[in-house]
């Protein structure tokens, strides 16, 4: 394991940890509220944040907090109130957001095409020292506001009707969720890059629901599959010099194809509703 | 004139919309402490969209709505009402089990705190009343229609309710499903809960409920003992003399 001994390796191992867990514990809620696609948005979106960073010749980890957080919210707000038109609003997100950083990034004095397919794919080399602080400081937030408002936001995911009469704050938790899914895509894009990172919020959750059968169990297989696919995909891209974002999610790929026949086989055994046992929530 | 303070659910002269469309006709529904009423009526007369707005989910553009002696915009006491909604709103897109579901009831009680003991213990309680206890641990995907709303009236029992709101608890379930969601609904009135139904039609309720109020096109068109031996579809109340003290009752509100 000679790759462990250079530095860039280690950053970019321990950027693909942090990912390998927010990701799945964030994707899990939008996954449950059947809005798999919003990170994928929140991706788009946060490119136009990339681009002002090198434009502004600052940092582009906080332009796109700032803007991913800004494009999320706007998302929540539009799923909330807008009902008819609110498709074609988030679409025009999207597109909005990735032709404002493709246009901002050829105008920005040292953006260019190279950096521009670092952060739409990741890039293992490109993690740089002062990367690693601020992505421990949002992993931290990410993983405070998901661990530690689980039931309430299981609670508004499952059924925000019901959430709503028990007097949960559900408008507040709402748009704290779109807050944490923003800051989660900024924290992947390093590894994944930004058009791939939903794919590790959704995959993981699909994968590992082919075999549980309740929300814990399930927030906690799919948390380890995306740690496992998102060091995997991240080694195999260092021997093999390929962008991580494509290797990490052909291997989450590759375990939901694996969990899915494993599944199937388990219940053609007679072994019903998948193999691990739900354990209490509360 | 405010509702007396035994009155758990008051709405008087309600109207509601729902986009371009008024749903609500300036309605007045009572429900006193202890009373079970069940809100009778065809598809789109406008009784989901009544218990909806005494939960607060659709705003009034006319009329008042008070809960436990309430104003509804000032009450805040949400853990001491059970909802359950109707079905088509609790499918998620990550399996849950049984005790998932019915635990997040009773955030309720526990607002933004982890819960404690009492909290599991409430839960558990709750999903033994229905009848569930040997189906915690297993998934609500994997549930029969019957068994899923005993799922759902656990998760409504979970923050111990003095009210029970249930919007069509009997649809998609089968008779005999339907003795034992009954048979838990009488357990709740004999324990002093007071019920909100909405109902399409009677069925294995009806020995339970006090009252029913009949909606017809956003209005009220019977406040009173419930049709007996007949499916409130076929009720007439205009033409059916049974029926008839439908003026006396509303008289009872709006004097």
């Amino acid at each position: 394991m000679d790759l462990l001994t250079y530095a860039f390796m280690q950053r970019a191992l321990l950027a693909a940890l942090l990912v390998g867990v927010t990701a799945p514990a964030v994707g899990i809620f939008l996954v449950q509220r059947r809005q798999a696609i919003m990170g994928d948005g929140i991706g788009h979106v946060a490119l136009t944040g990339v681009a002002l960073g090198f434009l502004l010749q600052v940092s582009p980890v906080w332009t796109a907090v700032a803007v991913a957080v800004a494009g999320a919210i706007g998302m929540e707000l539009i799923r909330s109130y807008g009902r008819a038109r609110g498709d074609i609003a988030l679409a025009m997100l999207f597109y909005g957001g990735m032709s404002g950083g493709v246009m901002i990034i050829y105008l920005a004095p040292n953006g260019s095409n190279a950096n521009l397919t670092t952060y739409l794919f990741g890039s293992i080399s490109t993690v740089s020292p002062q990367d690693i602080p601020p992505m421990i400081a949002l992993a931290a937030f990410v993983l405070l506001v998901v661990l530690g408002l689980r039931r309430q936001l299981f609670a508004v995911c499952q059924d925000e009707e019901f959430a709503h009469v028990g007097g949960l704050p559900v408008r507040a938790l709402n748009l704290l969720l779109a807050v944490t899914a923003a800051v989660t895509v900024t924290v992947a894009m390093r590894a994944v890059g930004l058009l791939l990172v939903s794919a590790l919020m959704v995959i993981p959750v699909a994968a590992a629901q082919q075999v549980t059968r309740g929300f814990a169990w399930t927030l906690a297989v799919s948390v380890a599959i995306g740690v496992t696919v998102a060091l995997s995909g991240t080694v195999f891209s260092y021997y093999v010099d390929v962008p991580p974002g494509s290797s990490i999610v052909l291997a989450s790929m590759a375990v939901f194809l694996l969990f899915t026949a494993a599944a199937g086989r388990l219940r053609a055994a007679g072994w019903h509703n998948g193999g691990v046992r739900a354990r209490r929530a509360s | 004139m405010s509702a007396p303070t035994d009155t758990v659910v008051g709405l008087r002269g309600a109207s509601a919309s729902l986009g371009a469309r008024q749903v609500l006709h300036g309605i007045d529904l009572a429900v006193a402490r202890g009373e079970v009423v069940a809100l009778l009526g065809a598809n789109g007369s406008g009784k989901s969209t009544a218990v909806r707005a005494v939960v607060g989910r659709v705003r009034l553009s006319g009329g008042t709505w008070e809960l436990f002696g309430t104003p509804g915009d000032r009450f805040r006491q949400w853990a001491r009402i059970g909802y359950v909604p109707q079905r088509t709103t609790a499918a998620g897109g990550v399996p849950a089990t049984v005790r998932e579901v019915v635990a997040a009831g009773r955030l309720a009680r526990t607002g933004l705190r982890p819960p404690g003991r009492a909290d599991r213990a409430a839960v558990a309680r709750a999903i033994e009343l229905v009848g569930m206890a040997d189906r915690a641990r297993d998934a609500v995907d994997a549930l029969s229609g019957g068994q899923h709303q005993r799922v759902l009236i656990a998760r409504a029992l979970a923050t111990e309710p003095d009210l029970l709101i249930m919007d069509e608890p009997m649809a998609g379930v089968d008779l005999a499903a339907q003795q034992v969601l009954a048979e838990t609904v009488r357990a709740q009135v004999a324990a002093g809960v007071t019920v909100l139904l909405v109902l399409h039609e009677l069925g294995p309720l009806a020995p339970l409920i006090d009252r029913a109020v009949l909606l017809r096109d956003g209005r009220v068109v019977h406040d009173g003992p419930p049709p007996s031996g007949l499916e409130p579809d076929h009720v007439h109340p205009h033409a059916d003399p049974a029926t008839a003290p439908v003026k006396g009752h509303l008289d009872r509100w709006t004097s």
